[in-house]
């Protein structure tokens, strides 16, 4: 009789989205929404988005901002999340994301604030329902599978249109149980989600291929039940209609998605990062020739839709944009001291008036000396 | 219901865990942001019945049975909270918590903080906790000085049915997470009646279970019902206890024990946790801090052994029982200042 024996399961088929190839040309005619406002749009977000990032960098390393992480090489994945989300949805972002928080309506100069170790940082003016960034690793996963729950709970009783929530990550966050917990729940209550992992192959200093002996990261999807896409992340427009695609469903109630952008962190993890220790300058050297700004850059050259005249006008009007997000982000008055207590509980428990008088009383000594 | 049947139906004395089944129906049918979910919780009403015939009430919907993940009931519960919902959820055994823990530590006692104030997590984390049910490895967890060290968060312990339903009540209402522990061993152990009013116990604050003049001894959870009997036997003796339990662990109502020390003098601290870093040390630090001159003797401590919680077979010889309390307080009964000390020379 013959014995059924172990195999690995190699026969799922994980498609691959791709409009515009490495040198910008595109390899497929462009869906309807990618007119020539949207792509000049998106060229200008992607680089402003990079523009933040340069001036967050060179903040910390003049020792004004804290620990900083770069989205250099993966604006696309950001910029395309960030637009392709309606003002009521919510996004639950990890902490790479400048690009999606500039897209969502969050100041330049509350990112600033977060990083440069000030908590108004979070308390977004707009938009006032999406969650904060996220530092420990896939935990956001399961607040958007919560979140999720919690708009199609709405959804049900007012019977207004279904939002969707979106949680964003790095490849290296598909190791966590946390990962695998949201996609089963997502998958088994149906809910309005859309996983966008930035598989930008390195999780600080292991690499993509030390992280998973899966050939994707979309396969995963497969283990609960969920569609997966694999989409070339550096290609904005790509991005931009996967994601898209994965909200419609999730909109409709068809239930959650996952899309892996495939990408290159061409920069450290953070400035706490030196990437040279565990990468090759070749590999660094060959993953700039397909990074997504020149890409697009390219694409919209050769149809006549972008020049130098263009690109100086634009650059000077993002360098206005920047100074004037750090003449506010500097000209902010500190946080009293005592604000370390005013949110820990919705009302200060009587418990804690001690050493809130205690802190004032040293904050109002200090302040005569 | 006629109003003969109501007041029938009110008057009938219910336990801790029914007690928090009728706390649990209030809050649903009054507010429908309540959301309650867990493992079993459904169609077999949690493994202690704690939800027994709720799914079947308010519907699968609003009473949920999740997937096997305690990990991914604590998160969930944060994402839903910062929408708006008032998330109730069940872990089956405290032993079982740990796997929340990142969610809880990490996200569910700060969202508040750090955005401040534009998002918070009003939710309740509920867990059947303490030993003595002849339970299997990892059921019988006491580790409530995990959580009150965790700021942000509030611990909340009641110790007999009508506390239980006036705290979770407050606790489902109150803006912030609450860990809210039930003591499984009492869960069954007394009847009262409770009516089913919707009102809420305060929190953050002690309840004096009975006066005493002679000795203080605090308590909660299942605990309060061997230091209650200590407290009747010593009275057969002309002590009279006072007994102090604290109800919410974090933040602490220390002035209540404070103000009974200042009539006894004298104060044993009885908890089934560990010793070391447990609630004991906080406030007999505490009662230090802010009572020295009125102490008349150290304050004793009536505690689990810093060991693993034993298999069942061991599990009363761990707990603090009756003859333990009783040999605490007769050590704080009895202390006498060293008479060598005084004066200095």
């Amino acid at each position: 009789m013959h014995k059924p024996r172990l195999q690995l399961q190699t026969s799922f088929d994980i498609a691959h989205l791709q409009f515009l190839d490495k040198q910008g040309q595109a390899t497929q005619p462009l869906p309807d929404f990618a007119t020539p406002d949207w792509l000049t749009y998106c060229l200008r977000q992607m680089q402003l988005a990079r523009m933040v990032d340069d001036r967050a960098v060179k903040l910390q390393r003049t020792g004004r901002l804290g620990t900083y992480p770069s989205t250099l090489g993966q604006e696309a994945i950001g910029i395309a999340t960030g637009n392709a989300l309606m003002a009521e949805d919510i996004y639950c972002p990890y902490y790479r994301e400048t690009g999606a928080f500039l897209e969502r309506g969050v100041l330049i100069e509350e990112i600033l604030a977060n990083w440069g170790g000030d908590e108004r940082g979070q308390n977004f003016q707009h938009p006032r329902k999406d969650l904060p960034i996220c530092v420990p690793i896939a935990t956001q996963m399961l607040h958007a599978a919560g979140v999720a729950f919690a708009l199609k709970y709405r959804h049900q009783q007012s019977n207004q249109p279904l939002q969707v929530a979106v949680a964003s990550s790095g490849e290296g966050a598909t190791s966590k149980g946390d990962f695998y917990e949201a996609m089963n729940l997502a998958g088994v209550w149906k809910l309005p989600m859309v996983f966008v992992v930035n598989n930008n192959q390195w999780a600080i200093s292991v690499s993509r291929i030390a992280q998973t002996a899966t050939q994707t990261i979309a396969q995963k999807a497969i283990a609960a039940g969920i569609p997966a896409l694999q989409v070339d992340g550096n290609d904005i427009v790509a991005v931009a209609w996967a994601v898209r695609d994965a909200m419609q469903r999730a909109r409709s109630g068809e239930g959650p998605a996952l899309i892996e952008a495939l990408s290159y962190r061409l920069c450290d993890h953070t400035t706490a990062d030196d990437a040279s220790r565990y990468r090759s300058a070749q590999e660094l050297e060959q993953a700039w020739q397909w990074e997504p700004i020149k890409r697009l850059d390219s694409y919209l050259r050769a149809q006549d839709l972008w020049s130098d005249a263009k690109q100086q006008d634009m650059e000077r009007e993002l360098a206005q944009v920047m100074e004037s997000a750090l003449n506010n982000w500097e000209s902010r008055t500190p946080e009293p001291a005592t604000a370390i207590f005013d949110h820990l509980y919705a009302q200060l428990p009587a418990a804690f008036y001690e050493q809130y008088d205690q802190l004032r009383d040293e904050q109002a000594g200090a302040e005569r000396e | 219901m006629s109003e003969q049947a109501q007041t029938a139906q009110e008057h009938r004395p219910i336990t801790l865990v029914e007690a928090v089944t009728q706390a649990l129906a209030y809050a649903l049918k009054n507010d429908p942001e309540v959301v309650v979910f867990g493992q079993d919780i459904g169609a077999n009403g949690g493994v202690f019945r704690a939800t027994d015939g709720l799914q079947k009430t308010f519907g699968a919907d609003r009473v949920l049975d999740t997937p096997l993940a305690e990990t991914m009931i604590a998160g969930i519960a944060v994402g839903m909270a910062t929408q708006g919902l008032k998330p109730v959820a069940e872990f089956q055994f405290m032993g079982f918590i740990y796997p929340g823990l990142d969610h809880i530590l990490s996200h569910a006692a700060r969202m508040r903080n750090r955005t401040r104030g534009r998002l918070s997590c009003p939710i309740v984390y509920r867990a059947p906790y303490g030993g003595g049910i002849h339970a299997p490895e990892h059921h019988s967890e006491s580790t409530e000085a995990l959580f009150a060290h965790i700021p942000g968060l509030r611990v909340v312990v009641p110790s007999s049915p009508a506390r239980a339903y006036g705290l979770l009540l407050a606790a489902i209402a109150d803006p912030d997470p609450v860990l809210f522990l039930e003591p499984k061993r009492i869960y069954r152990a007394a009847r009262q009646p409770v009516p089913d009013n919707g009102e809420a116990l305060p929190l953050d604050s002690a309840f004096v279970l009975r006066e005493g003049t002679d000795l203080t001894l605090i308590a909660w959870g299942a605990s309060v019902k061997e230091t209650l009997a200590a407290a009747d036997l010593l009275a057969s003796h002309g002590i009279e206890a006072e007994v102090i339990d604290p109800a919410t662990l974090k933040p602490l109502d220390i002035h209540s024990i404070i103000d009974s020390l200042e009539k006894t003098r004298r104060c044993v601290v009885v908890h089934e946790a560990a010793r070391f870093g447990g609630l004991g040390a906080e406030i007999a630090a505490q009662i230090q801090e802010y009572a020295f001159d009125l102490l008349d003797a150290p304050v004793q401590r009536v505690t689990g052994y810093d060991t693993v919680m034993p298999y069942y077979q061991l599990e009363n010889t761990y707990l603090p029982g009756v003859e333990r309390i009783l040999a605490g307080a007769r050590a704080a009964l009895d202390y006498v200042r060293d008479p060598g000390r005084e004066g200095g020379q």
